[in-house]
């Protein structure tokens, strides 16, 4: 699966200044964030990253990503500085296929890919299903989520710049395939939101978007 | 930038090489270059795969530990170590040598101050083996069976 | 049925310091040092290599120190230490004929080209105590080769199986298309039927003695193989491993790895002519009597694929690659030391009210009248 080609090291950013402290910081993060899906987490003192990722994807697959977790780019990330980068610090191979991907990289909510392209698990292992990493403009504008489900006491609201009807939908039939099924993150910049496959997702103010 | 198969060649006997002896010759090569991590050493494992019969089908038939680390003089040139065991310093020596042996200004002392020491060292390393082993080579010979 | 049981702290910690005082023994007697262990208990370093599959002479070493000389402890231990380390590679396949040997023997072909070398080798010593070792100031000659007969002595030589091999009497093993990367035991369960290359990673770390006395019992008929050592290598061969940054592989160090491939006969079909076929070996460090143990048993594990007999335990995979692990192993059969009180609390109150019933069917002429003598203390846990 390996691109046998030399990496361009001359140019590599820098990548977590104390891997194994700043890996767990953010896996904590990621943790918070999926254990109470609606709520913000932010990441502290993570790297820039490269060209095509946001800050908390980067981040997040530098702390998760490894030789045994295929990762999915867009291909315009992939032949970018993003693709070097996450071969050279996790070593994880690029996937070409969707369903070969243990982790999705999603640059904008229009790119959304449809569920049944990703793998969802199998009913032995649900655990070995692909988690998305998505990218979104804003989550201080834009639709108006509701989310019910296990992590949440009541009702959690959250907005997303750019939701769509289409996002929506994706999330609900991901309910539906319990206990089968993806784990959505939405980052934007350093900041990241869990959206688990157990959670109820209804959207208002669609038409503002 | 030195050929690949170069580069292949000084990364090998390098690896090879005990971290003892590369110590004692980088100490002779006068002051060394200051560095970036790109990746600090890092101890790990590389599963090792056999083939059956020697040829065939691969295997995995265990793990060895192995440390690597990545690093970049202020020039660019990059290197790289990667050894079998748990020496992060054997590493970071290998890396430096790599690094440097791309450098134009230094490649001619690295080769001349621990390369061509290194290489001498182990093929002495090895005709004393070979000496010692082949002293134990033998001829088996058969003896007729009086059996007519 | 596990119960949590509580308490007897501070008898464990007292526990671990009688360990740490049993294991260094006399104070006055020096302490063994990782480097004397691996110097001079190789053969031991290499066991616990193969069966703790990390290759980590010094790891193995100390392992073994801390296990006070329990093989299969020093095996767990180093078992356990490979969970804490990434994964950064696979190597390239090694290329054992790229050997530089120690030693290399052939039962089956006299006149070898390169020649039969005996390295060092238990074989033909008199297994009688040396008792000149037990003096240890006294010095050990170092091997004198004398003048070598060829200055540019070489040993480096072809494997046995791939001149055979050339002359079509042997089945040759062609790399599968696509040379597919292996299933990794490490990483998935053993799922029956298991392929050839998943046995032979588990046999790699599995029990020694368990193997030997499997494989012993294919020769002793419980299998229908007649086998050959067509060939023993032991020496060092370079590791490659592939580096994503540069592009291509490189040395990353040497090995010490113990080959043996055995020939059986075969007597062919309709199909095919009759062959000579193979069962392979290789291990960690010097470890011939493991490598034997390990092709014999591949190769009867190859009786069904083969179109054998399949009926002999050693013939079946599920059985044999089931109970090869010796850390699975132990850890079941030690578990038996750990609080089981309550399930025998059950198994007792089942027992007694069978014998009450028992009592009651027979009359209770001959039965006692008194309880089963069980002391209250165990009643209560």
């Amino acid at each position: 699966m390996s691109i046998h080609q030399e990496l361009d090291l001359a140019h590599m950013q820098a990548a977590f200044a104390a891997p194994v402290r700043d890996a767990q910081t953010c896996f904590r993060a990621l943790l918070e964030g999926l254990a109470r899906p609606g709520r913000i987490q932010r990441l502290a003192d993570i790297p820039v990253p490269p060209a095509g990722l946001g800050a908390a994807q980067s981040a997040i697959l530098l702390a998760l990503a490894d030789r045994d977790t295929p990762v999915w780019l867009p291909p315009v990330v992939r032949s970018a500085a993003a693709g070097a980068y996450l071969r050279f610090y996790c070593g994880c191979p690029l996937a070409t296929r969707l369903a070969d991907a243990t982790f999705v990289v999603v640059s904008t909510l229009a790119g959304l890919p449809a569920l049944y392209d990703l793998s969802l698990g199998d009913p032995e292992f649900p655990d070995r299903s692909a988690t998305l990493l998505v990218e979104v403009a804003s989550f201080d504008s834009g639709a108006s989520l509701r989310l019910r489900g296990p992590g949440i006491a009541d009702e959690a609201e959250l907005r997303v710049a750019d939701w769509s009807e289409s996002a929506t939908a994706l999330v609900q039939e991901n309910r539906r395939r319990v206990p089968l099924g993806v784990d959505i993150v939405l980052t934007c910049g350093d900041r990241l939101v869990g959206l688990p496959r157990t959670v109820h997702l209804t959207a208002e103010g669609m038409a503002c978007m | 930038m030195t050929n690949n198969t170069d580069r292949r060649g000084s990364l090998g006997l390098l690896a090879r090489s005990p971290a003892t002896l590369l110590a004692e010759r980088m100490a002779r090569v006068g002051e060394l270059p200051s560095f970036t991590w790109l990746r600090k050493p890092e101890t790990g494992m590389v599963m090792l795969r056999g083939r059956i019969g020697g040829d065939g089908a691969r295997f995995n038939l265990g793990e060895a530990t192995m440390t690597r680390c990545t690093l970049r003089l202020a020039d660019g040139s990059v290197g790289v170590g990667t050894v079998r065991g748990r020496n992060a310093r054997h590493a970071e020596m290998i890396a430096l040598c790599d690094a440097m042996l791309q450098q134009p200004a230094r490649a001619a002392t690295i080769r001349m101050e621990v390369m061509n020491v290194l290489a001498q060292a182990e093929q002495e390393r090895h005709a004393r083996a070979s000496a010692d082993t082949a002293g134990s080579r033998v001829d088996f010979y058969t003896l007729v069976r009086g059996e007519d | 049925m596990y119960v949590a049981v509580k308490g007897g702290e501070r008898a464990i910690a007292q526990s671990h310091v009688l360990l740490a005082d049993a294991r260094r023994g006399d104070a006055a007697v020096p302490e063994l040092s990782i480097a004397q262990i691996r110097g001079q208990m190789r053969l031991a370093v290499a066991r616990v290599m193969s069966e703790g599959a990390l290759y980590d002479e010094d790891l193995a070493a100390l392992a073994i120190k801390q296990a006070a000389g329990d093989l299969i402890e020093a095996i767990f231990l180093l078992r356990a230490y490979r969970t804490t380390l990434p994964r950064l590679a696979d190597s390239e396949p090694i290329d054992t004929s790229r050997m530089r040997l120690s030693r290399r023997i052939s039962a089956a072909f006299k006149d070898l080209p390169g020649g039969q070398i005996l390295g060092p080798t238990y074989d033909y010593t008199q297994r009688l105590l040396d008792f000149s070792l037990m003096d240890e100031s006294a010095e050990i000659g170092t091997a004198d080769s004398g003048p070598s007969p060829n200055p540019v002595e070489t040993t480096v030589a072809p494997r046995v199986t791939d001149l055979l091999d050339r002359q079509g009497l042997l089945e040759s093993e062609a790399c599968p298309a696509g040379d597919p990367p292996p299933p990794d035991l490490t990483r998935e369960p053993l799922l029956f039927p298991v392929d050839r290359t998943a046995r032979l990673q588990n046999l790699a770390r599995g029990d020694e003695g368990f193997l030997l006395a499997l494989g012993y019992s294919t020769q002793r008929g419980y299998s229908t193989t007649h086998p050959f050592a067509g060939e023993i290598r032991f020496g060092t061969v370079p590791v490659e491993v592939f580096v994503e940054e540069l592009g291509f592989a490189v040395e990353i160090g040497e090995v010490e790895l113990t080959e043996c491939q055995l020939i059986t006969g075969f007597e062919g079909g309709s199909e095919e002519a009759p062959r000579f076929t193979r069962g392979y070996g290789l291990s960690f460090g010097h470890s011939e009597r493991k490598a034997m143990a390990m092709a014999l048993v591949d190769r009867a594990l190859r009786a069904r694929e083969l179109g054998e007999d399949t009926e002999q335990p050693a013939n079946n995979e599920e059985f044999m690659l089931s109970h090869s692990d010796n850390v699975e192993a132990s850890g079941f059969v030690q578990h038996l030391k750990l609080p089981h009180y309550v399930d025998f609390q059950t198994n007792l109150e089942l027992l007694r009210r069978l014998r009450e019933e028992w009592e009651a069917n027979h009359g209770n002429t001959a039965a006692p009248a008194e309880p089963p003598a069980v002391p209250a203390t165990m009643e209560a846990a």
